[in-house]
């Protein structure tokens, strides 16, 4: 089990990790909130991420959850509210821009690139930090080679976190399901993120694979010492794994906390459960 | 097994690439003896360097089509800019580079580099689209690049160049010379378009393309086709890489029109319109999309196929048709194709 970690109260805060304490938090959303189609899909959400905290996203279902990925990732603009990420405001900015600014995701229904070999769908992902230009490539230039080696090395370190470089050159569409997942992972990773995104990476996988995925998760927390926020309704894996939990019911937070006071928590319960009938 | 098959992927790649330069050096080589030792008809012989034309047309479409994921009607507009762009080109060095094949060279990369132009130009309002309407708005711009050509009056004389549209008002100086006249085109052309000139453009436009494909630029483009939204997600510059595709595809495509314009005496705008992209179009997509070796052979096999149904007369649209309907079916038959791999001996083992 996992070691009992010490928290520091701070509102607006889900839970912080003392070793965070002392460190700007990389994401900081304030009175965030979008209305879609007249509907407030999510409406004035707060939340403050440590440097290296791991904090789940859950709420039943339509609770808008993927919504906050979606507007953390600028696939939709807030219409109100700030997101400051590593304390710059992301205001303007598009997917891409936010991306390069440091946040990388995985989707809820795995979108890979299918066709393209696994390595590729990773050598892909470190476009932007390789700099040779269109003739290099065309005319095989020496940084074409070093640059194009050099991500081929790192590529390959980063499939073998998940047991992965033997299947460099399978078509990643090709891939059983359970690797698909990680797989994305390793390609949101491969972006120098300093928040990971994971948008539910249990949905589907029986209880081994989701002990594994636990396995993997820790295990990148540990490696690259980045923030992470999951969406997962797998409460096993989120109880286990997440160090803070933030609750989202019909576009509001209705509760945020350890996993133990969240599981205590009545308006999680009635969020989840329903309201006992009163008689 | 499965395994250590998947693993040979990446050289079963490699080797198509290699398969498809041995083909194509294959193809010229025994057109070059037969044609030397007269096996070769005239008509087939006439035939050779618009083939090359069309190959290059059926590579660089295929790298919009088949890489990029973006359906492109307008392709023949591209080549009718470098078909007079090169021409014109070639016709105002042909006092100044008395070589022929200098020359030929020369106009290519001008046709290339105005090809290439109009594809930047044209690129900015259609990037910004996807799917249908990319393809709509293509369509209108071959059409427009075909408009503007029929209208477009070039001339030079003693005082540089003069042009004009819709009406010939150069006002040429005595002694000058209208090279483009509207609809009338480009007529004297000197036909110093050559085989070889048109092998060497082929080879060079699929190494651009094969070493595109295998760098950075290349797998943004495939990641793109593959999932716009996660493209995005990893931080790819759509639009820059789209253009990027759309340019080098244009580029090719201009030099290929001038290599098929200087194979003729006369050439007009209307030469190149939305049946010319069509045509095209059919290339890639009988050839396989992304498939550049399928795209040469189709190219080449439609292009003969006409020439070779004349005999039929007035059958020979409908057997064409036919023809094709059937070449579509089986190439996309599942048991056909295990047929054939069954005959590849590369792939006997895996067979097993």
């Amino acid at each position: 089990m996992k070691e009992k970690t010490k928290y520091v109260p701070v509102p607006s805060r889900s839970i912080l990790p003392e070793r965070d304490a002392e460190r700007a938090p990389v994401l900081e959303c304030v009175k965030l909130g979008i209305t879609l189609g007249g509907i407030k899909a999510v409406e004035d959400f707060n939340l403050t991420i440590g440097r290296t905290e791991i904090v789940g996203l859950i709420g039943p279902n339509g609770a808008g959850k993927t919504t906050v990925f979606n507007l953390l990732t600028k696939v939709y603009q807030p219409t109100t509210g700030t997101i400051l990420l590593n304390g710059k405001d992301t205001h303007g900015m598009n997917t891409m821009q936010v991306n390069k600014a440091g946040i990388a995701r995985t989707f809820q229904n795995i979108r890979l690139f299918r066709n393209m070999s696994v390595i590729d769908n990773v050598k892909t992902a470190m476009n932007n930090e390789m700099h040779y230009n269109m003739l290099s490539a065309i005319l095989r230039l020496p940084n074409y080679r070093r640059e194009e080696i050099a991500a081929h090395r790192r590529a390959l370190k980063l499939l073998s976190i998940f047991d992965m470089q033997n299947m460099a050159d399978v078509p990643a569409g090709s891939l059983p399901y359970g690797a698909q997942r990680r797989l994305e992972i390793v390609r949101a990773l491969a972006t120098n993120p300093s928040l990971l995104l994971l948008d539910e990476p249990a949905a589907g996988m029986n209880p081994s694979e989701t002990a594994d995925l636990m396995d993997s998760i820790r295990k990148v927390h540990e490696m690259f010492q980045i923030a992470i926020i999951l969406i997962e309704h797998d409460m096993s894996l989120v109880m286990n794994i997440c160090e803070g939990i933030c609750v989202l019911n019909f576009g509001h937070i209705i509760a945020k906390g350890t996993p133990d006071e969240i599981q205590s928590n009545p308006a999680v319960i009635e969020a989840y459960l329903g309201r006992k009938k009163e008689a | 097994m499965t395994m250590r098959r998947l693993i040979n992927l990446k050289r079963v790649q490699a080797r198509r690439i290699y398969l498809t330069y041995a083909v194509v050096i294959a193809a010229y080589i025994i057109c070059t003896v037969m044609s030397s030792t007269n096996i070769l008809s005239s008509s087939m012989r006439g035939m050779l360097v618009p083939i090359c034309a069309y190959m290059v047309m059926a590579v660089s479409l295929n790298l919009v089509v088949g890489i990029l994921g973006e359906l492109s009607l307008g392709h023949a507009g591209f080549m009718s800019v470098g078909a007079f762009s090169g021409v014109a080109a070639a016709i105002l060095m042909q006092n100044v580079i008395p070589f022929a094949p200098v020359r030929l060279a020369l106009a290519m990369i001008v046709a290339a580099i105005f090809a290439a132009a109009a594809g930047f130009l044209i690129g900015i309002p259609v990037l910004r689209l996807k799917g249908d309407y990319l393809a709509i708005v293509t369509l209108a711009f071959g059409e427009i690049i075909k408009s503007i050509l029929n209208n477009f009056y070039l001339g030079f004389d003693s005082q540089g160049l003069h042009f004009s549209m819709l009406r010939d008002t150069t006002r040429l100086l005595e002694g000058g010379k209208l090279i483009i006249r509207g609809p009338m085109g480009i007529s004297g052309i000197q036909k110093i378009s050559t085989f070889p000139a048109g092998f060497i453009l082929v080879m060079l436009s699929l190494i651009i393309v094969f070493h595109l494909v295998i760098s950075r630029p290349g797998r943004a483009f495939m990641a793109i086709r593959d999932d716009r939204i996660a493209s995005e997600s990893i931080g790819l510059d759509i639009t820059k890489y789209k253009m990027m595709a759309f340019v080098t595809s244009a580029a090719l495509a201009g030099a290929a029109g001038a290599l098929f314009a200087m194979n003729y005496s006369t050439i007009v705008a209307n030469k190149f319109d939305f049946n010319t992209s069509i045509l095209i179009l059919v290339f890639v997509v009988l050839g396989g999309q992304g498939n550049m070796l399928g795209g040469i052979i189709a190219a080449a096999v439609l292009t003969i196929l006409p020439e070779k149904l004349r005999e039929f007369s007035e059958y020979r649209m409908l057997l064409y048709a036919i023809i094709l309907i059937v070449m579509m079916l089986a190439t996309n038959n599942a048991e056909i194709k295990y047929f054939l791999s069954r005959l590849n001996p590369f792939k006997k083992k895996e067979a097993e």
